[in-house]
């Protein structure tokens, strides 16, 4: 029986925490409960399920600030900021349909600890970029702090960095301090049509090497951009380039066509205003182009995430290139390569990937596949022993008894 | 300043020392003369000094591996030192400790446009990465002042920051990876040209950890295109008030200047009669504003920032019309530090950062506090941001002044930590600030940060002394205390 237990306080939480330490038994700890998909599940008979540890506790929209507790839905944030013109700079994706639920369920504590960032990483940075402070109960059952509210801080150890992406495996957080930014009064997307991998990289390249502040650059393969619902990114017929460009009115314009005058050579070029854009990056963000859309299609493949020297991009995904059923498209300007694989010959097609990556400099992550997959390959890419050595330690530190999602991360 | 205890029988021993550092690092690598290590007595924090027991410079990581594995098996302390600019005595030697310089590890090692960054050495100087990349367009954003001196290395271990760090980011932002050798002389590579690591963000943590982690022995730094153009608007308000409503107003209108910088009265006045920048004297408070972007956007921007100026007071608003004039604005503001060095024997910098809309106050509090301690103060402040450099002026000559000008310090530092900011915004804690940590963590606070410490040097032999008010040792931090009984966990919500 798993007994679910549902805080609303930080004390409750810290409540809850010190009794699974003076039982010594482990906490699965949940915002939303989105992403349990994601590394290895947990094995545990207690949830800690943070979703009624809600609301948002501070906004000053002019100090760029914003704190809310753990389990706040991110829905709720975005909403409130978008009434002051604000935004998450670092454009959070909607995870929740990747394992198959729902979108609007995921809270800011889940972000924090998936350190997740979307399109906007490459200009912007990731969640740990924008996470300034924070509340804790850690695995020692003992409430603490660090961070703070101000936008520059070097006030002993940037804990705030560690636990984002510790996946729940360090500390539970109750309260969380964010860094928000004005949103982009406008935007609008440069596309180019029918280049190959290598040569949409390049392309992408020439963009960002531009003083042209590129916000988002993406490619989708012609099977892949087949399946977006833009209308004119679907019906395109090839491949499909994408580059973003955001900010102020005139500057968007000007920074939009000398952007096209800049990549001429790579052939003809098109634009997509607000909403196009909007909806094409949204997809992007969210992996929308790799998710099964219907029964059978496609479904029971595995899911892969792989982050490389932008560079190397292409010539990752080339190692995949004799495997049948395999789609692929970039982001951060060929630095994140999504992968969807057969889920058949998980281990072979695991090494094949591992090795690809790490040639490179890079690290493949396996965001989605079925239990039995995941049972047998690590989520994450494999650290040195070095590295491991330390993880471990760090873990000792903060959950000394391992009653915080143990084996989330292994 | 309290400093861990010599050791006697680490001072007895100095001469072996020297001799098998000798033989890891050999020829002129091991400094023992007295006159030879004199230079590194201290760092940018003058007031204090302490002539380390030996000094070495390593060339290779392989060298900085041997020399901790040695250290640490021989239970010798360490101290990591960059160009020694650090205003905290992050570098400050230990009179039983190795002081341990990067200053030969001073190469660019890879300069890769492709993927748009630069694998550099961490002895390499901030200004130098910029210097090498400006000829394609390129340049590192994080531009701390003291940039034509201080080592990549040391804007790692201090996360620095500088007048473009509200845009642009702090050097947490900017680095993409680092190569860390650890007390226990173990390599590790953090990053790389990729984002996002698995695992545990230790890139992320090591980046502020001011020298007590590990030593940097390489860094990936991520390059940045130079925007197309840039301005800057010169303003002067007859109010602190003013100015710092503007700097509000500018962001809530959705703009987020390269640059947005303030001095007061006192700093505009030393600045001006130094650098001759063309800052009018008869102002309260100045800003500066720039603008950086393609030339269209540039100007719109221009003229929101002056249109909002005008509306909250400005009595002066110049806008930049050439390189030369925005360079020539900011050459004020860049000299501050110096322009007060030349009006005072000495000066004190302070570096508290606090929610922006708190400045009033606290300037007019640190006026009062001025007043006080009988000391002058000027302000320069990364007004964007929120972080506040009040500069005390005294006379080190002066029998007492020190210590007052460091206990009006301490009280400006509380002060931002009362109206919701913190000790330090980018100059670090060091030893100067330690004492002055539990004004803002609590205990256990503290003790979670030193388990952290623990994780990386169990024996605390590396940059001992700094950031922490009190060591412990990791034997007793790792402790659990099981609280029994907790009555609550059975009221609480279930489904
Ligand atoms: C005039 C002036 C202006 C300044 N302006 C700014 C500013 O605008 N913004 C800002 O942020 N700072 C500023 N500073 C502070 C200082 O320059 C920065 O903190 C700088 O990053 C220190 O670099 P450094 O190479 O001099 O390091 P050091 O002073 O030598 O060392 C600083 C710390 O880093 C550690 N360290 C150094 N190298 C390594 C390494 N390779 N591995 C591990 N640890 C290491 C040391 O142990 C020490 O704790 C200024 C200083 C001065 C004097």
């Amino acid at each position: 029986m798993t007994d679910t237990l549902s805080p609303t306080s930080a004390e409750d939480v810290l409540a809850a925490v010190r009794d699974a330490l003076a039982q010594e038994s482990p906490l699965e700890i949940v915002g939303g409960g989105t992403k349990r998909g994601w590394g290895r599940s947990v094995k545990s008979n207690r949830v800690l399920d943070l979703s009624r540890l809600s609301g948002v506790t501070l906004y000053e929209p002019e100090e760029l600030v914003l704190s809310a507790k753990a389990g706040t839905k991110l829905a709720e944030i975005k909403a409130l900021l978008a009434e002051h013109k604000q935004m998450l700079a670092f454009e959070p994706p909607e995870f929740a349909p990747v394992y198959g639920g729902p979108a609007g369920r995921q809270t800011l504590g889940g972000i924090i600890a998936c350190n997740l960032a979307g399109p906007r990483r490459i200009k912007a940075g990731a969640a740990r970029d924008h996470f300034l402070g924070f509340r804790a109960v850690s695995g020692r059952g003992e409430p603490y702090k660090a961070g703070g509210r101000v936008m520059k801080n070097v006030t002993g150890y940037d804990l705030p960095k560690l636990l984002c992406g510790s996946f729940g495996t360090l500390a539970v957080m109750t309260d969380i301090t964010l860094k928000v930014l004005p949103a982009p009064e406008k935007a609008r997307t440069v596309l180019i049509l029918g280049l190959d991998d290598a040569r949409a990289c390049e392309a992408m390249a020439a963009a960002l090497n531009s003083p042209h502040d590129v916000s988002g650059a993406a490619h989708l393969p012609r099977a892949v951009a087949a399946r977006s619902g833009v209308n004119y990114v679907h019906g395109a017929g090839h491949a499909v380039t994408a580059l973003r460009v955001e900010g102020f009115g005139p500057s968007v314009e000007a920074r939009c066509q000398a952007l096209r005058a800049l990549l001429k050579r790579f052939g003809p070029s098109e634009e997509l205003h607000t909403m196009n854009s909007g909806a094409l990056w949204r997809e992007i963000r969210d992996v929308a182009p790799l998710l099964p859309d219907g029964p059978g299609e496609s479904a029971g493949r595995d899911l892969w995430r792989l982050s490389v020297p932008p560079a190397e991009g292409a010539v990752a995904v080339t190692a995949m290139r004799n495997r049948t059923d395999t789609d692929h498209y970039f982001d951060w300007g060929g630095g994140l390569v999504w992968l969807a694989v057969a889920g058949t010959a998980a281990a072979e097609a695991t090494s094949l990937i591992r090795g690809a990556v790490a040639l490179r400099g890079g690290h493949a992550t396996l965001i989605r596949a079925s239990p039995a997959t995941r049972e047998i390959v690590p989520a994450f890419h494999p650290v040195s022993n070095a590295e491991a050595a330390i993880a471990e330690r760090m873990k000792d530190a903060f959950d000394p008894k391992s009653i915080l999602n143990p084996g989330r991360m292994d | 300043m309290r400093m861990p205890a010599p050791d006697e029988r680490v001072l007895a021993r100095r001469a072996e020392i020297a001799a098998a550092l000798r033989a890891i690092v050999p020829g002129e690598g091991v400094i023992d003369t007295e006159e030879g290590r004199r230079p590194f007595e201290c760092d940018g924090l003058t007031a204090y000094r302490q002539l380390p027991m030996l000094v070495v410079l390593p060339e290779t990581t392989a060298q900085v591996s041997e020399i901790l594995k040695y250290c640490k098996r021989e239970g010798i302390k360490v101290v990591p030192r960059g160009a020694g600019t650090s205003l905290s005595g992050g570098a400050l030697p230990l009179a039983d400790g190795v002081l341990l310089g990067v200053a030969k590890f001073n190469r660019i090692l890879e300069i890769d446009y492709a993927n748009r960054c630069a694998v550099v050495q961490p002895g390499v100087t901030n200004l130098a990465i910029t210097q090498a990349v400006e000829h394609e367009g390129f340049y590192y954003a994080p531009d701390p002042s003291s940039q034509i001196a201080c080592t990549i290395g040391g804007n790692v271990a201090e996360n620095s920051g500088g007048v473009h760090c509200l845009k642009y980011g702090l050097t947490a932002n900017n680095v993409l990876g680092v190569e860390l050798v650890m007390m226990d002389g173990a390599i590790i590579r953090l990053g790389g040209k990729h984002l996002d690591a698995p695992g545990y963000d230790l890139l992320g943590l090591v980046i502020g950890s001011e020298g007590m982690l590990g030593v940097v022995t390489e860094v990936t730094v991520r390059l940045l295109k130079k925007p197309a153009t840039a301005r800057a608007v010169l303003l002067g308000f007859p109010s602190n008030e003013a100015a710092g409503d503007t700097v509000g107003a500018i962001i809530a209108a959705g703009v987020i200047p390269g640059g947005m910088e303030m001095m007061d009265k006192p700093a505009i006045h030393a600045a001006e009669d130094f650098i001759h920048a063309g800052y009018p004297r008869d102002v309260e408070a100045l800003l500066i504003v720039e603008l950086d972007g393609p030339a269209v956007e540039v100007d719109d921007l221009v003229a929101r920032v002056e249109a909002i100026a005008r509306g909250k007071g400005a009595t002066v608003v110049q806008v930049s019309q050439s390189d030369e004039e925005r360079l020539r604005f900011w050459a004020g503001r860049k000299a501050a530090f110096p322009a007060v060095g030349r009006i005072s024997p000495d000066y004190y910098c302070m570096d508290g950062t606090i929610p922006r809309r708190r400045l009033p106050e606290v300037l007019t509090k640190t006026a009062a506090l001025s007043a006080k301690y009988g000391l002058r103060v000027a302000n320069v402040f990364h007004a964007g941001d929120g972080n506040l450099h009040p500069l005390i002026l005294y006379d080190a000559n002066n029998p007492g002044e020190l210590e007052r000008a460091e206990a009006f310090g301490a009280e400006i530092l509380k002060l931002c930590v009362e109206v919701g900011g913190v000790l330090t915004g980018e100059h670090g804690v060091g030893v100067e600030k330690r004492d002055l940590m539990p004004a803002m963590f609590d205990e256990v606070d503290l003790a979670q940060q030193e388990r952290v410490k623990c994780v990386f040097d169990p024996d605390s032999l590396l940059n001992p002394g700094k950031v922490f008010p009190t060591l412990h040792r990791c034997a007793e931090l790792g402790r659990v205390h099981v609280h029994g009984g907790q009555t609550r966990f059975a009221d609480l919500p279930r489904f």
